[in-house]
């Protein structure tokens, strides 16, 4: 086959996806909306925890203590209640949390300066029925309300990297690692799977061109949208998330260009396997996307696995890119720290690659 | 040296046997009809022919190559309309012809004196989307495409299914014109009124071939004396017709129902006995290629 | 006038600005076998579609079994069968496990199922093949059980859309012998096909171009009008003159 015959076919798959206008939003849409939905809209920052508190006298302390609650942004005053008004101000809704000030205040806080051990000055009584509300809410307010007036402090904590502790920080390497996922490997899969329901792949197969011409024509422009989506990705990470990126672009799109391979490599040997556009899109689902959610470390700390279980994220592609990518945006690590990573998603390339290449027969059987 | 020969060829797809030692020659330049229902093994054969499968057993050649050793060979000189819509709906009429001509590395300039006559009927909606044709007019530009690389041999799995009698027969007066032009052709139908447009045809079912013969002589191996006949009460004809002295068979057949009898038929018999029916007509006729293939069928 | 079970008056389909279904009005009386022809894309399927009360007509009246097409669109599917080409028997489920399924969307009682069932089966000489899957049957058997199974509730009207297709030509004559016998038996039939030989087993045939009726009449009146000696040739001269493709 010559060059000119080949364009011509990368030509029809780029018309292919042009005419699906729908898709075609979409591919390009899905980056620009997860990034701006986990990047403000989804967090696990907590703004304007509810707190309502009990105030036994005003004190100067305490209304201090107090002062400094309504001043913080992470938390909103809502309410002085009464002892007997904890349960039904928490029932209700109207507040998340309640700060109960001992009514020795005062008193336990000067023995406590004075080194003395003491109870406990105040109560935190915290609606945990969103956990993860409830866990850093309590954080927050410790941090708050402790305060100065802890001087004799048991730990000093430091927090690197993302002092911040920005969630974006967090999603933007796995937003990253799932867009890939989604169109190399799910839209590529769907798009050769597509040509052997149509019955086109037979007339295809009974030409001269070689099957491997086939698929590398089916997977330039889906790797080429994807470096599309790499551009916005980064930019919109950059500018409007401000995320440091501060090991340098360069490492940064190496990494991804070497990932997107290895997701077309995946989307290829899913298509050897499934023999329908719904097969594919299953095996995509369960097969990539889920463990890719719960095993990469994306979205659940890897951990937290049980010890059984720890080996498994290692065979999942996007936890290595995840990784390598939060050392290189992050951490801001250079492009020779994470040579273990890339290494390993090269090896994992050849190998899928033999497999497919083995799997793809131009044959019907 | 034959553009198709068949030798022996077995396929099986698990328990089911699809072909069973099947053998037939196809001469250069022959328009060569497959004719059975589904089931009959003609989209395997088509499969083994255009080296997308392999054979259990047997051997074949097309176009002098062997399918399993030359096949890339093959690919080269034959066009292949797989049994459904092998176009891609979603590229206009021309891009996909340009798309079929970059396949096989040829100009569609080159090819056109031979796919105009065909692709100049569909030429005028050259902008419009493959999936918003007519049935009759996705044919032609799916022939366009399979010819477009100038093949030696053209092998169509039943193009003319679920078309309407119109366009099937404007679809066959095509394949005449392809055939003068010294085309080798290959086609299979489920319809068997379309035989007679064959130069010769295989009649198959369930994985074998029954008989192979020009149209017109493989009709000579029917023996039986044949008769058409009509009442007013079709229901009742079929019925009855089966129970009279002679009477092998009986079985609709368009505007009449069709008997196959044995020696000891007589007409004026069968009139009689049946003569409280209304508007009893009888008349011997010729049988068709239908008639044989049920003679085979239930042999 | 209860001899009439499907009765239309200048029904229209419209998509759009484009016509599929163009003022067609005729009647079916009892116990016939309608042919329902047309070119592809003439409008057969629109206008079925909305026979079985599955889509609604953009004007223009009509009634099944003694129902409005408009407003009781669920009635009809009560007292009607229908069996395409296409979607016939669930080929993952038994012979006996289909016709369990389909006498359940009927509603038939246990009782019920089970006289059927056996009735079936024996008719067709299926006794032996009750726990098989329909999947492993030939062609011609599935097609032969679905038409049972598509009368299982003694509908009074049956539709059938290409039943015949692909089918070799000894099952389909077994195959239009049981709708000879069902019509016999006072079964209304309404059938589409393309085959012409088929056309000629019908009591009366109408043949649609272009979205309207163009020729309604007994197979032997339709060849005298046209001065053909087959429903083929019938067929090709009305349907030259057609303009649009599917």
């Amino acid at each position: 086959m010559k060059k000119s015959n080949f364009q011509s076919f990368v030509k029809k798959e780029f018309l292919h996806i042009f005419r699906d206008v729908r898709t075609m939003m979409l591919v390009l849409l899905i980056p620009v909306v997860l990034m701006v939905l986990f990047g403000f809209a989804i967090s696990t920052e907590i703004h304007n925890l509810n707190v309502a508190v009990v105030v036994p006298n005003k004190s100067e302390s305490i209304r201090q203590a107090v002062n400094r609650l309504a001043c913080n942004p992470y938390f909103t005053l809502v309410d002085e209640v009464a002892n007997t008004d904890i349960d039904p101000v928490l029932r209700s809704g109207k507040a998340d949390a309640v700060v109960v000030f001992d009514e020795d205040y005062d008193r336990i806080l000067a023995q406590r300066n004075a080194g003395i051990n003491t109870p406990p000055a105040m109560q935190f009584i915290i609606d945990a029925s969103n956990t993860n509300v409830a866990q850093s809410g309590a954080a927050y307010l410790q941090q708050v309300l402790a305060e100065n007036h802890t001087p004799q402090q048991l730990l000093n904590l430091h927090l690197l990297y993302n002092p911040q502790m920005k969630s974006a920080y967090n999603f933007v390497p796995g937003i990253m690692g799932f867009i890939f996922i989604l169109i190399c490997a799910m839209m590529a899969s769907v798009s050769i799977v597509r040509e052997k329901e149509m019955g086109t792949m037979e007339v295809l197969l009974v030409s001269p061109v070689r099957p491997f011409k086939i698929i590398m024509a089916k997977m330039i422009p889906y790797f080429m949208i994807s470096c599309v989506n790499l551009m916005t990705i980064l930019l919109i990470a950059h500018h409007l998330l401000h995320v440091p990126m501060s090991g340098g672009w360069w490492g940064i799109i190496v990494v991804s260009l070497i990932y997107l391979i290895l997701s077309l490599t995946l989307g290829l040997l899913i298509s050897t396997i499934a023999t329908s556009q719904a097969v594919a899109l299953l095996v995509s689902a369960m097969l990539l996307l889920l463990p890719m959610m719960m095993l990469s470390g994306m979205v659940f700390p890897l951990e937290n696995l049980p010890t059984v279980l720890s080996p498994l994220p290692n065979i999942i592609p996007a936890r290595w890119y995840i990784q390598a990518i939060r050392k290189l945006m992050i951490m801001g690590l250079p492009l020779s720290a994470v040579w273990r990573e890339v290494l390993i998603m090269i090896a994992m390339i050849i190998v899928l690659l033999v497999v497919a290449l083995k799997r793809f027969k131009d044959k019907l059987e | 040296m034959p553009a198709i020969s068949v030798n022996n060829i077995s396929k099986s797809f698990g328990k089911v046997k699809a072909l069973d030692c099947v053998s037939l020659q196809v001469s250069k330049g022959e328009l060569f009809g497959l004719i059975g229902p589904d089931g009959a093994g003609k989209t395997t054969l088509f499969r083994l022919l255009t080296t997308l499968l392999h054979p259990d057993e047997g051997t074949a050649q097309v176009d002098g190559h062997d399918i399993v050793k030359d096949y890339l060979a093959i690919r080269q000189c034959v066009g292949y309309m797989p049994g459904r819509f092998s176009l891609y709906p979603d590229l206009t009429v021309e891009e996909n012809l340009n798309f079929f001509a970059a396949l096989f590395g040829v100009s569609v300039e080159a090819s056109y004196d031979l796919v105009a006559p065909i692709y100049r009927q569909i030429e005028p909606f050259k902008e419009r989307r493959a999936g918003k044709l007519s049935g009759g007019m996705k044919q032609k530009l799916a022939l366009s495409c399979a010819l477009i690389h100038r093949p030696n041999i053209l092998f169509l799995d039943e193009p003319t299914t679920g078309v309407d009698a119109v366009s099937r027969c404007e679809f066959w007066d095509m394949l005449s014109e392809l055939r003068q032009k010294g085309i080798t052709i290959m086609v299979s139908t489920p319809y068997m009124d379309e035989a007679a447009r064959c130069d010769r045809i295989a009649l198959c079912n369930e994985g074998r071939i029954l008989s192979i013969d020009s149209p017109t002589d493989i009709t000579r191996g029917f023996d039986a004396p044949l008769y058409a006949v009509k009442a007013r009460n079709m229901f009742e004809l079929l019925q009855r017709a089966r129970t009279v002295q002679g009477v092998l068979r009986c079985y609709p057949f368009g505007e009449y129902h069709h008997i196959v009898t044995d020696a000891t038929f007589n007409t004026d018999n069968f009139q009689s006995s049946l003569n409280a029916l209304e508007d009893l007509q009888i008349q011997a006729v010729s049988p068709t290629i239908e008639d044989m293939f049920i003679k085979l069928m239930e042999r | 006038m209860n001899d009439v079970v499907i009765s239309v008056t200048e029904l229209t389909k419209c998509f759009g600005d484009f016509t599929a279904v163009d003022h067609i009005s005729f009647d079916v009386k009892r116990g016939e076998i309608f042919g329902f022809l047309g070119a592809n894309g003439a409008g057969k399927t629109t206008a079925m579609r909305m026979l079985c009360g599955l889509s609604f007509p953009t004007s223009g009246s009509g009634s099944v079994a003694g129902f409005d097409i408009m407003t009781e669109g669920e009635k009809i599917k009560c007292h009607i069968g229908y069996m395409s080409q296409k979607f016939s028997l669930y080929n993952d489920l038994t012979v006996w496990e289909n016709i369990r399924f389909f006498a359940g969307i009927y509603g038939l009682s246990k009782s019920e199922t089970k006289e059927r069932a056996q009735r079936i089966l024996e008719q067709l000489h299926f006794t032996s093949e009750r726990n098989t899957l329909v999947g492993a049957l030939p062609l011609g058997w599935k097609q032969k059980l679905s038409f049972a199974v598509a009368t299982i509730h003694n509908p009074g009207i049956v539709f059938l859309d290409e039943p015949t297709g692909g089918v070799d030509p000894i099952t389909r004559r077994q195959f239009w012998e049981m709708i000879y016998e069902a019509a016999h038996a006072g079964t209304t039939i309404f059938v589409t096909t393309h085959y012409m030989d088929e056309a000629e087993y019908c009591s009366r045939v109408s043949i649609m171009v272009d979205g309207k009726v163009c020729a309604l009449d007994t197979p032997s009146q339709l060849k005298r009008a046209f001065a053909a000696t087959s429903m083929d040739e019938v067929f090709r001269q009305l349907a030259r003159g057609a303009k649009r493709g599917e």
